[in-house]
């Protein structure tokens, strides 16, 4: 074994009934290196950082921490061993204070009490020594984006941390300037020893960032690698077991099958304090994108439309008939759908199967009374789990119990079985591994194909690039312009977003 | 073998179940003719005839409940809308004929319910607040109702509603079995019960998909408001009275206990009609044991409560875990 080794996996199996989730892989992480761990939805990855966390129990192998063998019984212990591990999801407390949140179970204490100004002032000397970022940590969690949020999570970790950090899709909800910052932090605690495993579905940031990168699929092994002697295409290939031919992810699509009719029209709607006025049109079989940064007004455009939102102003129009109050049961009977951006909490029913949160839009559509009987909904389940590849043993599972990719394949059934004329997509692909990712595509073009209306938000622009026929383009809540047809591509999104400034000055005159 | 015994014990129903069959055999042994059933006039007597009789008010309000819990919500005032409604009934036989009182009875039964889901759905007032409310204010309009005085009933017709007998079986029987089916029908035939499951489930998901969570609220809370004054019509006229005061006293505790010891959990999602049946049954028989095995009245609360105590930790799957590692402790130092 190799002296500067700090964690290392040997033989992991890990079987669940029906599934070997692991069979006989190897990891190692050494001291002082950023170790990415890639594998698409289902390869085994958080299978292995549970096991390694203590959280799952292995059947097999054996795990050494600094060369000598451990066996971690739970988190806590895992924890007391000085492996910590910051999820996908903010496991914090959001009604309590940045500072309790990072010191609670281990506050500071004089006289037996609680010494809250020891507390404040070691939080704010952590979250500035270790991640540069100053901010009041007398202010309750709520009170902050979801990336101090997820800063706070990782202070918490490193505080509690000897040697070695998990970051498990620890970027999926931060913008560009955030994800640097965590990546300065990541490597100052690199340069001091740790060891870190990344997990993230975001290539350019593992090519970024990480030293060695392991690579699993279907619960295997598939190899170590050191980062700079591989290629993005020899990666990908790895993860999804067949040549891969980048090409394939900027497919166009052919505008020509687009009606000259609109689907839908809207003129001025807005919400006072959550968007200003927004004009647009969406024809049938149109792929119509909405790119913009993070906070530019997406969602909140997508939610006005579905009316999630009640909107203060401006006109709604769907096929010539003009909506006055629109809600989601309406939507729905006038023929939208909507996949939201945050599928835990706005999308899945956690408590349900996957048969049954296909059913809730359909069956809202029908109405109470006209329940969907058993037999037509199993045959709807059915039809949706083979035409989306839905990687389950059951459709009697619970959703919860899903990859995020194969929850989000049920959400866009879900509204598939309704028919819909327009869908609604927000970030459809975020935190969905690559295969499922280009599946989503593929998805997206064939629908429109068929004349459906697509209104397609994503953070990925060459995603957006990609796959829409029309773009418009939102900053800081203001809709700031359009490209269209051969003038759609990343660098002149950009560019309109950058120079938006200026348009959204003169739009506040 | 040992699987099949996991997944059995799994089973929501199972400690329960159980339960409510240890309890009556613990009967059978200590009191003699528990079992037995006799016939006068045509009608059934016996202890398992009177505990299904007499479980039948808690049933029906029981039963409302666990449409209640599945939505994340709970309703406190159903013993004091017994109240009302018993009242309410009583009064009105005095001076018009039965049909008008048992349909009164049931109407001021949905406006209180529709009181309660208006506040809780559109107000957004926490159910166990807003159901506090009636349940505080609801015994004294009640006593404003019988004028302070426990009203007696003098009507034949009523009464058979609570003390008739048909086919043998106590009419009150039929009535919580009618519930009971009604409810199960509109469960399985309706999407009442894949909507309710979804919003207790997780609110903003079912809201985005189409539901109206409100609308539902307030189905449900009418719902429990029309159950408790099929109880209260079913307990004024057992007892031939209506008593504001102590008509109905805390059997929202008992309904919510019978909802729990069922398998459905207080914060919602997944509900079971056949788990509060049971549920409902053995509180009822753990009542009528206590009472016939002698344990002397100010014991029986204790005792009441260790034994629930003891059917809900049995439920915990945390605790038989805990169980199963000691005793497989104890194996290891024995061996």
């Amino acid at each position: 074994m190799n002296s500067d080794s700090l964690l290392v996996a040997k033989g992991i199996s890990k079987g669940f009934p029906g599934v070997k989730a692991l069979s006989n892989v190897d990891f190692s992480l050494r001291k002082g290196e950023i170790h990415s761990l890639m594998g698409e939805n289902g390869a085994g990855k958080s299978t292995l950082i549970k096991v390694l966390t203590g959280i799952l129990k292995k059947d097999q192998g054996q795990i050494y921490l600094e060369n000598s063998l451990i066996s971690p019984a739970s988190a806590e212990e895992a924890k007391r061993l000085g492996i910590s591990t910051v999820y996908q999801e903010v496991n914090l407390c959001e009604n309590l204070s940045v500072a309790e949140n990072i010191y609670i179970g281990r506050e500071p204490k004089k006289n037996g009490r609680i010494d809250w100004k020891e507390m404040y002032r070691k939080a704010e000397v952590l979250l500035k020594e270790k991640l540069n970022i100053e901010i009041d940590v007398k202010r309750t969690l709520s009170s902050y984006s979801t990336a101090i949020q997820q800063m706070t999570a990782i202070a918490k970790a490193v505080d509690t941390s000897s040697g070695v950090l998990i970051l498990d899709e620890p970027t999926s909800s931060l913008d560009k300037s955030e994800v640097q910052k965590l990546f300065e932090v990541m490597k100052n605690l690199k340069s001091r020893g740790m060891g870190i495993i990344f997990v993230s579905h975001f290539l350019d940031q593992v090519f970024e960032i990480s030293d060695r990168i392991t690579v699993l699929r279907n619960g295997q092994l598939i190899g170590e690698y050191q980062t700079s002697l591989l290629t993005r295409n020899e990666l990908v290939s790895k993860m999804i077991g067949k040549e891969w031919i980048e090409p394939l992810l900027s497919q166009k699509k052919h505008a020509a099958n687009i009606s000259k009719k609109n689907f839908l029209m809207v003129k001025g709607l807005e919400k006072k304090g959550s968007m200003n006025p927004v004009h647009l049109s969406i024809k049938k079989g149109e792929v119509l994108g909405l790119a913009g940064l993070l906070g530019s007004g997406r969602t909140e455009t997508a939610k006005l439309l579905f009316g999630i939102d009640a909107s203060d102003n401006g006109t709604l129009v769907i096929e010539n008939e003009k909506i006055h109050s629109m809600n989601p049961k309406l939507a729905i009977e006038k023929g939208l759908g909507f996949c939201p951006e945050d599928r835990k909490t706005e999308g899945i029913v956690g408590e349900l199967t996957i048969r049954e949160n296909m059913m809730l839009a359909l069956q809202s559509k029908r109405g109470i009374f006209n329940y969907i009987p058993l037999k037509e909904q199993k045959k709807i389940a059915e039809k949706y789990i083979k035409l989306l590849n839905i990687k389950t043993p059951d459709m009697e599972e619970k959703i919860e119990n899903l990859s995020g990719g194969n929850q989000q394949k049920v959400i866009l059934s879900r509204w598939l079985a309704t028919n819909p004329s327009l869908l609604i997509m927000d970030e459809p692909t975020r935190g969905v591994d690559i295969g499922s990712k280009l599946e989503i595509r593929k998805l997206i073009l064939d629908l429109a194909a068929e004349g459906v209306s697509i209104l397609f938000i994503s953070a990925e622009l060459e995603e957006v690039a990609a796959c829409c026929d029309r773009v418009i383009v939102l900053r800081d809540r203001y809709q700031i312009g359009q490209l269209e047809g051969e003038k759609i591509s990343v660098k002149n999104i950009l560019e309109l977003i950058s120079e938006g400034a200026g348009v959204v000055e003169s739009v506040h005159d | 073998m040992s699987q099949f015994m996991i997944r059995y014990t799994q089973s929501k129903l199972f400690w329960p179940f159980a339960a409510l069959v240890l309890l009556l055999l613990i009967n059978f042994f200590t009191i003699p003719g528990f079992f037995h059933i006799t016939i006068k006039n045509g009608h059934l007597f016996g202890s398992l005839i009177d505990i299904m009789n007499r479980v039948i008010p808690l049933l029906v309000i029981a039963i409302g409940m666990t449409l209640v819990i599945a939505k994340e919500g709970i309703d406190i005032s159903v013993g004091s809308i017994l109240a009302i409604t018993a009242a309410a009934a009583a009064s009105l036989l005095e001076v018009a004929p039965l049909p008008y009182a048992i349909l009164f009875a049931l109407v001021i039964g949905l406006i209180c319910g529709l009181w309660n889901g208006i506040l809780i759905a559109y107000l957004k007032i926490q159910p166990m607040i807003a159901t506090l409310i009636l349940m505080t204010v609801g015994r004294g309009i009640a006593q404003l109702i019988t004028g302070g005085q426990i009203l007696t009933i003098n009507n034949k017709a009523y009464e058979y509603i609570g003390k008739g007998f048909l086919l043998g079986f106590p009419f009150a029987i039929y009535i919580g079995l009618a519930v009971f089916c009604i409810v199960l029908i509109v469960k399985k035939k309706t999407a009442l019960g894949l909507f309710l499951e979804s919003i207790g489930s997780n609110k903003t998901s079912s809201h985005f998909a189409g539901i109206r969570p409100e609308k539902m609220i307030l189905i449900v809370y009418i719902i429990s408001g029309i159950c408790s004054a099929i109880a209260g019509i079913l307990v004024s006229s057992n007892v031939s009275s209506a008593d504001a005061n102590n008509a109905g006293l805390w059997i929202e505790l008992d309904a919510i206990l019978a909802v729990v010891i069922g398998g459905t959990s207080m914060r919602g999602g997944r509900f079971y009609l056949g788990g509060t049946l049971i549920g409902a049954l053995f509180i009822q028989t753990l009542s009528t044991t206590i009472y016939s095995i002698g344990i002397r009245p100010e014991m029986t609360m204790v005792v009441k409560a260790i034994v629930v105590i003891a059917v809900c930790l049995m439920q915990s799957g945390e605790f038989r875990k805990l169980i199963r590692q000691s005793s497989f402790k104890k194996k290891v130092n024995e061996a």
